[in-house]
């Protein structure tokens, strides 16, 4: 390893931080006699920046030059940055020592557009051909699909990688041909589409032969950048329903925009990354894969932003209470599912724990219900919680997160004010009304 | 049965000694105050009576559990001995007694407080195998891979199965600095064995420069404009990090130093992007 390893190391790390999918999970995998690596369905975290988040694979570029020159990307053909290459060799030694050590899980890589797209993939081939080959390496491999590569090297990829991604980017056509006019919505889905068939097919002839070789077996994803363009959450949110459904997605990624480029077609450069924008459009995600919730039930077309202060599914709640009370030791799985407070594991524990005992308020505590939330939405065996603050401002507080209540006091001088967190404000803001037009509605219609 | 709230048990701290604890309570009809093993024994001013490892008596209630409360139970209390839970050996005792009255469907009361205290203790073993699955750092000697843990929970059983999958023609040894314990392999098999103290050698170059590299690719990760240490720490404990190459010693001198230069007029925060380039 030479000192121009360093130079490379940082530079195509620094390029290819700003992709989201860093997780290693999805498949089971030993390695082979005589060989190195494994893989764990439920991903393992190596470590995590101090952005918080999570470190799981060598997030890298193979090159960082770029051909194309899309307006919020960093590596974009007209940005004046240091440009470097890994030799396929160099990239799949620095990976094995890392791995070696337990630094990483696998392999993310991904590659700016050298010359044009096949070539730029036949160099990644080679990098992943080393370490299955040579290295016998069976560990994690997530491979990124330069749009517009020929399907064939993208079958040879997907043989060799287990997870496979095609970054949509900006989620409507006209964004794209804005801000990456060497893009095209055609030339995204297109090996999207691809990828999907060869994992339909190969999961078909892996039950006629087992010794098929597996096609990207640990699946598909996909990550877009939010706050670059104007599209609202609502079409976001669509668009994520539509590819888990159409293209059999593992997961979809969102990607707060960190400004990189003075352009009139972009947010200023001082804008900070809409985070908390991207955490609800991931909470939303989260119901739409484990909590059966439908896209068009969590936003419409009179609702297309998510509201800031409180998350998407207590909004939900608010705006169905017809829907509560749910009797925690009668309703299904599903129903429990709904409430604000009960989670994925917390609704399983209460299935499993009302088998041997009616539940009560205290002992859906001890089983991880956030009965600060829950207990407006829930009776157990016909009774409320006792002692329920039925104040409005105590139903309200109950439902902002720490974080956001001060978002709140900050947004609307209230705390200081009055003790009261008041709802009944006139508010200049037209959304905002709306909301809290909403929330006056529900408590005191039900509650 | 009463309760004997003035009677303590010491066993010799082996799961045979506890199961004995568990045939004792049945035999004299008695439940103990706790339960002390020669790593927790206080003095007490109440009578302490001595338990006996006795195999027999072992075998036979290792062998009713299965038939009385399920296979599922018996691999929750082996793992339930194996928590940093003070009072383990109580709870296991207790939960035995419920095990018998109740049958398999002990498993489901989770809202029983015996039942919870046992089930949240091992949630937290479970978190504290599975984190340190990744944030466990071999440095290379000799082409052996060697690691130090600090754990708080008796981990090592569950991590074998985890890295000779990953690693199965390597040499490694995984040391428990807390229980004074270090998983050993080499290909194909494994086993526990009480380490004392380990003295890691001075490293060669290729392993210095693989560290450096790491805490390079660490740092350049991040996305400066995301910083927030919380989430961070919430995510992986400060207390793991003293076993992380990313905050390995080199690490820290590149951070004091920049701390120190930033402290100065003139700087500010650019000597960091320098030095790691």
């Amino acid at each position: 390893m030479t000192v121009d390893v360093f130079d490379k190391l940082k530079i195509l790390t620094d390029a290819a931080k700003y992709d989201v999918a860093c997780t290693s999970s999805g498949v089971n995998k030993r390695a082979a006699a005589g060989g190195i690596g494994s893989a764990a369905a439920c991903g393992i975290c190596h470590s995590f920046a101090a952005d918080g988040r999570c470190i799981s694979l060598l997030k890298v570029l193979m090159t960082n030059v770029c051909a194309y020159d899309c307006q919020y990307c960093v590596n974009r053909r007209s940005n004046d940055t240091p440009r470097a290459s890994f030799t396929p060799r160099e990239l799949a030694e620095l990976m094995i020592n890392f791995y070696r050590r337990n630094y990483i899980e696998g392999l993310f890589l991904s590659s700016g557009v050298l010359k044009n797209p096949d070539y730029t993939t036949e160099r990644m081939i080679e990098a992943l051909r080393i370490l299955r080959e040579e290295y016998r390496f069976s560990g994690y491999i997530h491979a990124k699909a330069i749009p517009g590569t020929d399907s064939v090297l993208i079958a040879r990829l997907g043989l060799l990688a287990d997870r496979m991604s095609v970054n949509i980017e900006l989620p409507s056509q006209n964004s794209l041909r804005l801000l990456a006019p060497d893009k095209s919505k055609h030339s995204i889905l297109m090996p999207m589409g691809y990828i999907q068939n060869r994992i339909q097919e190969n999961s078909k002839d892996l039950v006629k032969y087992r010794s098929v070789p597996k096609f990207a077996p640990a699946g598909q994803s996909t990550q877009m950048i939010i706050g670059a363009t104007p599209d609202t959450d609502w079409q976001i949110l669509n668009l994520t329903e539509s590819l888990y459904k159409k293209y059999k997605l593992k997961r979809v990624f969102f990607s707060a925009y960190t400004p990189v480029a003075e352009n009139s077609l972009l947010p200023a450069l001082n804008t900070k990354p809409p985070l908390l924008r991207e955490h609800r459009l991931y909470q939303a995600d989260w119901l739409l894969r484990y909590y059966g919730f439908a896209a068009n039930e969590l936003l419409d077309q009179n609702q297309q932003s998510f509201n800031p202060y409180i998350d998407p599914k207590c909004n939900w709640a608010l705006r169905h209470m017809e829907f509560f009370p749910v009797d925690v030791n009668r309703a299904s799985y599903n129903s429990l599912l709904r409430v604000p407070g009960i989670g994925v594991l917390s609704a399983k524990r209460i299935l499993t724990a009302r088998r041997t005992t009616s539940l009560t308020f205290d002992g859906l505590k001890k089983l991880g219900v956030v009965l600060k939330r829950a207990q407006y939405f829930i009776t157990c065996s016909g009774k409320r919680a006792d002692r329920v603050k039925n104040t409005s401002t105590a139903f309200l507080q109950s439902l902002l997160s720490d974080k956001t209540r001060d978002l709140y006091r900050q947004n609307f001088l209230l705390g200081e004010q009055s003790e009261q967190l008041s709802l009944f404000e006139p508010l200049a803001d037209q959304q905002n009304q709306h909301m809290q037009e909403e929330l006056r509605q529900c408590i005191t219609g039900r509650i | 049965m009463h309760n004997r709230p003035d009677l303590i048990y010491c066993y010799d701290g082996s799961f045979e000694g506890l199961l004995c604890c568990v045939f004792e309570s049945y035999d004299q009809q008695e439940i103990p105050l706790d339960i002390f093993s020669p790593a927790s024994l206080q003095t007490t001013l109440l009578p302490v009576k001595e338990i006996q490892t006795e195999p027999q008596k072992a075998k036979r209630v290792f062998d009713s559990i299965p038939k009385k409360i399920g296979l599922a139970a018996l691999d929750f209390i082996q793992r339930a001995f194996l928590t940093c839970h003070a009072q383990k050996e109580l709870y296991i005792l207790l939960f035995l007694r419920k095990g018998y009255r109740h049958g398999p469907s002990v498993m489901d009361m989770l809202t029983d407080e015996v039942v919870n205290t046992l089930v949240t203790a091992v949630k937290h073993l479970d978190k504290e195998s599975h984190l340190l699955k990744g944030f466990i750092r071999f440095s290379v000697v000799n082409n052996t891979l060697v690691a130090q843990i600090e754990p708080k929970n008796y981990v090592l059983p569950f991590l074998i199965q985890h890295f000779r999958e990953r690693y199965p023609e390597e040499r490694f040894l995984i040391y428990d600095a807390t229980h004074g314990m270090g998983l050993i392999y080499q290909p194909y098999k494994a086993m526990i064995i009480p380490i004392e103290e380990l003295q890691l050698p001075e490293v060669d170059e290729e392993e210095q420069t693989f560290r450096e590299l790491w805490q390079l690719f660490y740092n350049t990760i991040e996305i400066k404009g995301r910083h927030n240490p919380r989430c961070r720490m919430s995510q992986m404990p400060k207390r793991y990090w003293k076993n992380m190459t990313e905050f390995g010693e080199g690490q820290t001198l590149v951070q004091k130093r920049t701390k120190a230069a930033n402290e100065l007029p003139g700087f500010s925060g650019r000597l960091l992007t320098e030095k790691e380039g």
